[in-house]
């Protein structure tokens, strides 16, 4: 149980996330993907009469009890596995953001920018409403995300993943690097 | 709905590994894409070894899911929204610290400010389908 409570380490935590793809496989013939459930949930709520959002859902419902697991996962992890706690992060990464202009520390999520006020913000508006709208749109454009294409796409060997993956990388350098330290400035 | 049970089981085992090595915090992500530590790259890099064996073994095997129908991978085709898409969500993943899988999990963790952010991820997975046929692809 002790273990449990301590913050779990890559080669424990990874080859674990590896399973899930033979777990869904082997219950139902499902490929590990997460970003779809955003698509069904369009379909379920407002399909606006839009193509994309004709197929039939109702086939997919096993994805949205999928995210409905994730959610619960993460109410257990949070409430009774000591999962809210400062990040150890690496000193650099840590130095770099606090001259940036990151204060608050002592989360999972730097507190300062992600809450309600925020919102109201510039800033908070794009980190939590923009970068929110980037991720469903482009997650759904690319195909998949981290996991359907990453995980799911490269390890069964299938090449268009493998890009996809890169310019997941490519997207992310370029923010972190040259357009995030105006954001947090803001 | 008992069909679904062990979809929603498989998924709360993996939300619960999703906060507990802390692939769901923003800070993690940054380091990540700041070069500056290993633990992401060791995190994904595993994952997609570990089901590569898995997929193998399936297939080498010939295995069958638990109800004994043959198990088939969907074959991927390229297109160029692989690579737009891919670009755009990179950007967004470095704001928000959190690919659509953490997003969830925050939720349940208790980061009620994310609702905001997984309806504007809905949000766009919409925009996406009304402006689908105008893309390139």
């Amino acid at each position: 149980m002790e273990f449990l409570k301590q913050p779990w380490p890559w080669y424990v935590a990874g080859p674990l996330i590896g399973l899930v793809v033979p777990a869904l496989l082997l219950a139902g013939n499902k490929s590990f993907g997460i970003s779809s459930s955003l698509k069904h949930i369009c379909a379920m709520c407002l399909p606006a009469n839009i193509a994309f959002f004709k197929h039939d859902w109702k086939k997919e419902t096993w994805n949205l009890f999928f995210v409905a697991g994730i959610v619960i996962g993460g109410f257990i992890a949070a409430r009774f596995l000591n999962g809210q706690h400062p990040v150890n992060i690496s000193p650099q990464t840590a130095a770099s953001l606090k001259q940036q202009g990151v204060k608050d520390f002592s989360g999972l999520l730097p507190g300062d920018i992600f809450n309600f006020q925020q919102l109201l913000t510039l800033r908070g508006f794009i980190f939590i409403v923009v970068g929110g709208f980037l991720v469903g749109f482009g997650t759904r454009y690319a195909g998949g995300c981290t996991s359907g294409h990453s995980i799911m796409g490269i390890a069964s060997l299938q090449w268009p993943s493998l890009v996809a993956t890169c310019c997941f990388m490519a997207g992310g350098f370029i923010m972190t690097w040259l357009i995030l330290p105006y954001f947090i400035k803001l | 709905m008992m069909r679904n049970l062990k979809y929603l089981t498989i998924g709360l085992l993996f939300g619960i590994i999703l906060v507990k090595s802390e692939v769901i915090s923003w800070f993690r992500i940054q380091e990540m894409f700041r070069l500056q530590a290993f633990n992401m790259y060791g995190i994904i890099g595993s994952a997609i070894v570990v089901g590569a064996i898995c997929i193998l073994i399936i297939k080498r095997f010939q295995l069958k899911t638990i109800s004994g129908e043959a198990i088939i991978i969907p074959k991927k085709e390229f297109h160029w929204g692989n690579v737009y898409g891919g670009l755009i969500f990179g950007l967004g993943w470095a704001i928000t610290g959190a690919c659509p899988g953490p997003l969830f999990a925050q939720i349940g963790s208790g980061f009620l400010i994310t609702i905001v952010t997984l309806i504007s991820a809905i949000a766009g997975t919409w925009v996406y389908g009304l402006l689908r046929d105008k893309l390139h692809h």
